[in-house]
């Protein structure tokens, strides 16, 4: 299998994933087809063709160097959990 | 056995924008907290970073600068990791194809001789918000102002083999950055920051294993964290043990630096390009219009101010460190005509003042203007050196220029031979004890009447008439 059971649960870790751990092996089973159908393209020659790093022939636009932006803090921290002298609370983070 | 230090630097530099890399939001320091944080900075569903061009700019003064391959195209990338001030859950950052490639750049070591330190690459990012573990209970503050504040990270070759060669490093990139207007360089508030990686091995052996120190703020603290981890090091490694490579952080009260415990999956960020952004493209047209926007960087000017003004090393490195400071020494060398005497009054009067009050010298009330008018009436015997002093001061409190202080004070230079010769008659009469000491052979005694008769006339004597009457007169 291309993704073992370890991996999943390394996986699910660096994204913050609560799964059941009964599904490990499931999950592993799923994402190894996932990553078998993909390595089928292994077969295609790439020689010198250059990675593509986004599907648009195009490149970025750039933004003038000006602040637009406003005060809207009292808005913006309206749908958070917990806010006190304009910082937004969260549980503590170092001991 | 001998062990040789093998360091590597990454320096943030906070690119100076007025707004942010992928937003319009304010990039000013201090506002109140989350007053600066756009729907973008918050990281909302459904927005679209748009990517600053003056932070491309910059990026590429500072590649230029440093004589390194800007790429033709580059490209941005998520680097994913959870932490409450980064509400995205992933840094914009750049990866496999940053904007500046391989570089370099010259430190001065001790002995004279010029060592060249690579530069590995530089790349754009957003910073993230701020932490605030103290003012709570159980839990954090989150500002997020600083957030999408554009960064360049300058990453360095392994190539130091020292603190004073890391120091070194570090200086002459944080004169540059100043110098070419890319980064204002504030330590304290966090605008030029350095991560440090430190290694220890026997002289010609592998790279040993590194710990990287995070967030240096100043060049005091980079010198004392290699310090105590090259100790720390060489110790593990002598006991029989290993060094383990990770993360630590320099506590300057104890002077020692201790693990950041519990980031063993922080290294795998699982970098991919991010969707959002195209590839930046630079033009050849736009390699132009920086390398047009580049300044005469700082060792060319040290180099010009040697051969052309006759500075040595020593003041012309003094005069060179800032732009401010060698723009405002060339003012006043131009105006009044005679470099030694501006750069003895630069890093001489001015810079005492300048320390005194803790002032910068954009900030200082004399400008080369005022300056330049003082030192004009010291060349045209205006005024004495001892005066020019009072006049400084007088400038410096806001009495006006020169000549208004000059005129205020009343420290007009006494040329009139007469007036002189007057004082010198006195001075010889009253102390009839010092002359005949003179008189007996005492060279030194003659000190004591130019002092005295200085003194007689406030400061205003043109010192080399008293030398030239005193000698007449003591003779006999």
């Amino acid at each position: 299998m291309a993704v073992t059971e370890e991996d999943v649960m390394k996986v699910s870790r660096l994204a913050r994933l609560a799964i059941l751990e009964e599904n490990v092996p499931v999950y592993a089973a799923k994402l190894s087809g996932i990553v078998d159908m993909v390595e089928q393209l292994n077969a295609v020659d790439t020689t010198g063709v250059e990675p593509m790093s986004n599907p648009l022939d195009s490149v970025q636009r750039l933004r003038e160097d000006v602040a637009t932006e406003t005060d809207h803090r009292e808005h913006y921290q309206a749908c958070a959990p917990e806010v006190e002298k304009g910082l937004y609370l969260v549980p503590k983070v170092l001991e | 056995m001998e062990w040789e230090t093998v360091i590597g630097l990454e320096i943030h530099a906070q690119l100076s924008t007025n707004s942010k890399i992928f937003s319009g939001s304010s990039t000013a320091y201090g506002a109140e907290p989350n007053t600066q944080a756009s729907l973008v900075d918050l990281g909302m569903p459904g927005v679209l970073p748009v990517l600053n061009k003056q932070a491309v700019k910059l990026a590429l003064r500072l590649g230029l600068a440093i004589d390194a391959e800007i790429a033709p195209q580059s490209v941005f990338a998520r680097k994913n990791y959870f932490y409450p001030d980064l509400p995205k859950g992933y840094q914009i950052s750049q990866f496999e194809l940053p904007i500046v490639g391989l570089g370099h750049l010259d430190i001065e070591l001790e002995n004279g001789e010029t060592k060249r330190i690579g530069v590995t690459r530089a790349h754009l990012e957003e910073d993230a918000g701020k932490s605030l573990h103290e003012d709570f209970e159980t839990q954090t503050g989150i500002d997020l102002n600083r957030a999408g504040t554009p960064l360049l990270e300058i990453v360095s070759e392994p190539d130091m083999r020292s603190a004073k060669e890391a120091v070194a490093y570090v200086k002459k990139l944080h004169a540059l950055v100043r110098y070419l207007g890319v980064c204002d360089g504030n330590m304290q508030e966090g605008s030029f920051r350095c991560d440090v990686n430190v290694s220890v091995r026997r002289p010609g052996a592998e790279f040993g294993t590194r710990a990287e120190i995070k967030n240096l703020n100043s060049f005091r603290f980079i010198q004392s964290a290699i310090h105590c981890e090259v100790d720390r090091q060489i110790g593990i490694i002598e006991s029989g043990g290993q060094v383990v490579q990770e993360t630590r952080l320099y506590d300057p009260d104890k002077d020692e630096t201790r693990s950041m415990r519990g980031k063993e999956d922080a290294n795998d960020y699982r970098y991919f390009p991010d969707p959002d952004l195209l590839p930046v493209a630079i033009s050849a047209e736009d390699l132009e219009e920086a390398r047009a926007s580049l300044p005469e960087l700082p060792d060319a000017r040290k180099q010009r101010f040697m051969a052309e003004l006759g500075l040595n090393a020593d003041l012309a490195d003094d005069l060179t460190n800032s732009r401010e400071v060698a723009d405002y020494f060339e003012t006043v060398a131009e105006g009044c005509g005679d470099t030694k005497l501006a750069a003895n009054w630069v890093m001489g009067g001015l810079s005492a003042l300048l320390n005194k009050h803790e002032t910068d010298i954009t900030d200082a009330p004399v400008s080369a203007a005022m300056m330049t008018g003082m030192l004009v009436r010291i060349k045209d015997k205006t005024i004495s050196a001892t005066a020019a002093k009072e006049v400084l001061e007088g400038m410096w409190a806001g009495d006006g220029d020169a000549d208004a202080v000059i005129e205020a004070k009343g420290l007009k230079q006494v040329t009139d031979t007469g007036a002189i010769e007057a004082l010198v008659d006195e001075i010889i009469a009253n102390n009839p004890g010092q002359v005949e000491q003179y008189r007996s052979g005492k060279d030194k005694v003659f000190g004591f009447f130019v002092g005295q008769t200085m003194r007689a006339s406030k400061g205003k004597a043109d010192p080399a008439m008293v030398n030239e009457l005193l000698k007449e007169k003591l003779k006999g």
